[in-house]
């Protein structure tokens, strides 16, 4: 490459609501590999286009361990970003990764459904004895995967609020001074070690008994670090937030698409194709986040990202490429061709995203049968938005029927 | 010794391409969705592992001796 890029600040612009920043489409278009500057770390590759995105998440050309030992791009101080299954590479990731994922496959998530839809109607119970209008984030959205996730790994009901609180501080990029995220991360990670100690003495069936099993049984497979802050961390953690937050996000999206909504309630059947065109459509990070780094240098048409360069890959953009999504700025639930990299891609996939869709189709379902007037309390420009967090959505989200 | 046979079911493949990341031997990813390289293998537990892995449960590996489901665990 020859002409030198101009460098942008990232990300282009605050969140605002589920809007895409347009800065976007023109670089998928004019610029497809552009520089970027972070608020923090060094300058960056930005991917924009699909293909691209999904080279940069899945070609092990690219690594995400090597950010470790690097200045790397990112919205805030957060030392604990890299902890965890995202911040490895093969063979640890395949090796830590494996111990969990089998808890999450389609299978085992479908025999959670059943447990999961009680979960939902009794929420739905509560909308309807308290009546409109109700507050759907604290009273809805949040206790749906922190029971869900909860009861996998064995958490106790009493303790499911505090763990809820502690969730959110760890995803907080600048709602919380950088002490105080700190602080709840040590607690998080303190209450783990006493429910890990609990299963030491008594033994259990849920997922973290399983995880304790292994540790002690086969420690080279599972340190206590890991174990504690890792896996049981990390899935506490990307298990509540993001789809606490996707659950107001997605009724924010369809009571603001009338149509849509209206369209969902008389065609029930629609509610898996909805969710996977809902997860395409939401710019749930506020970000591309999790910078990969070249391995070797690696050509994007005419870009050649050198060995030891950062790239990120904007899963957002991604999701509305022209090439691949017909009309992508549009939210059609009867769209067809969806292959959406909203779970992201490569390696580092989802590792919930199957239990995420069980929970979203769930409560989807749930409200378009029982709710089927849905709507805002407060309009549209009523709800309100969270800030400073790694993921959108909104803070409060009041609805009638 | 016994050997492995791997099987993608494609219609149920995403393409996340885990697989072709943790066993670059055994999957590649064609036209999108993950393919097996080779049809039957030895005995290896990164097949097993990857099987497991698949976030879509999408590979299955069986003993071509016994014919026994060997992954994903029931």
């Amino acid at each position: 490459m020859t002409t030198a890029h101009e460098v942008r600040a990232y990300p282009f612009s605050e969140p605002d609501r589920l809007t895409l920043d347009p800065t976007y489409a023109r670089l998928r278009t004019q610029e497809p590999l552009s520089r970027v500057q972070f608020p923090l770390g060094e300058p960056a590759w930005l991917a924009t286009r699909y293909h691209d995105v999904r080279t940069v998440l899945a070609d092990p050309r690219f690594s995400r361990a090597l950010a470790k030992t690097r200045d790397q791009p990112r919205t805030h101080p957060d030392e604990h970003l890299d902890d965890g299954l995202v911040g490895m590479d093969a063979p640890d990731h395949a090796r830590l990764r494996k111990l969990v994922a089998r808890a999450f496959t389609g299978r085992r998530v479908e025999l959670m459904r059943a447990d999961t839809e009680r979960i939902v109607e009794g929420l739905a119970d509560t909308m309807v004895e308290q009546g409109g209008p109700f507050e759907m984030v604290e009273n809805f959205a949040i206790p749906v995967p922190v029971t869900v996730i909860s009861e996998m790994l064995g958490v106790p009901a009493a303790d499911r609020p505090q763990l809820r609180g502690w969730s959110e501080a760890m995803v907080s990029t600048t709602a919380l001074p950088w002490e105080e995220m700190e602080r709840n991360a040590k607690e998080l990670f303190a209450y783990i070690g006493t429910l890990v100690a609990e299963r030491r003495r008594n033994p259990t069936e849920d997922l973290l008994g399983a995880l304790v099993k292994t540790r002690d049984e086969d420690g080279d497979r599972l340190s206590e670090e890991e174990l504690v802050m890792h896996v049981t961390g990390g899935l506490l953690i990307t298990g509540t937030e993001t789809t606490a937050s996707q659950i107001p996000n997605f009724l924010y999206a369809l009571l603001s698409h009338r149509d849509q909504w209206e369209l969902l309630c008389a065609h029930p059947e629609l509610v898996p194709r909805a969710v996977e065109e809902l997860v395409r459509w939401i710019p749930l990070n506020y970000s591309a986040m999790f910078a990969r780094y070249a391995l070797e240098d690696v050509q994007f048409g005419d870009v050649t990202v050198k060995a030891g360069e950062p790239v990120l890959g904007s899963v957002a953009s991604a999701n509305r490429d022209p090439e691949i999504f017909e009309d992508p700025d549009r939210l059609d639930l009867t769209r067809e061709h969806n292959p959406h990299i909203g779970f992201g891609h490569g390696p580092h996939h989802c590792l919930g995203a199957q239990l995420a869709r069980m929970e979203l189709q769930s409560v989807l379902s749930t409200l378009i049968t029982r709710f089927p007037t849905l709507d805002f309390a407060d309009g549209e420009d009523g709800v309100i938005w969270k800030q400073g967090m790694l993921v959108r959505g909104p803070k409060k989200l009041r609805v009638v029927w | 010794m016994s050997r492995w046979a791997i099987a993608v079911d494609r219609t149920v493949c995403i393409g996340a391409s885990v697989c072709a990341n943790y066993a670059p031997e055994h999957f590649e990813l064609r036209a999108g969705k993950s393919h097996p390289r080779v049809a039957t293998t030895d005995p290896d537990e990164a097949v097993l592992d990857t099987a497991e892995t698949c976030p879509v449960s999408a590979i299955t590996v069986h003993d071509t001796d016994s014919g026994a489901l060997l992954a994903p665990e029931e």
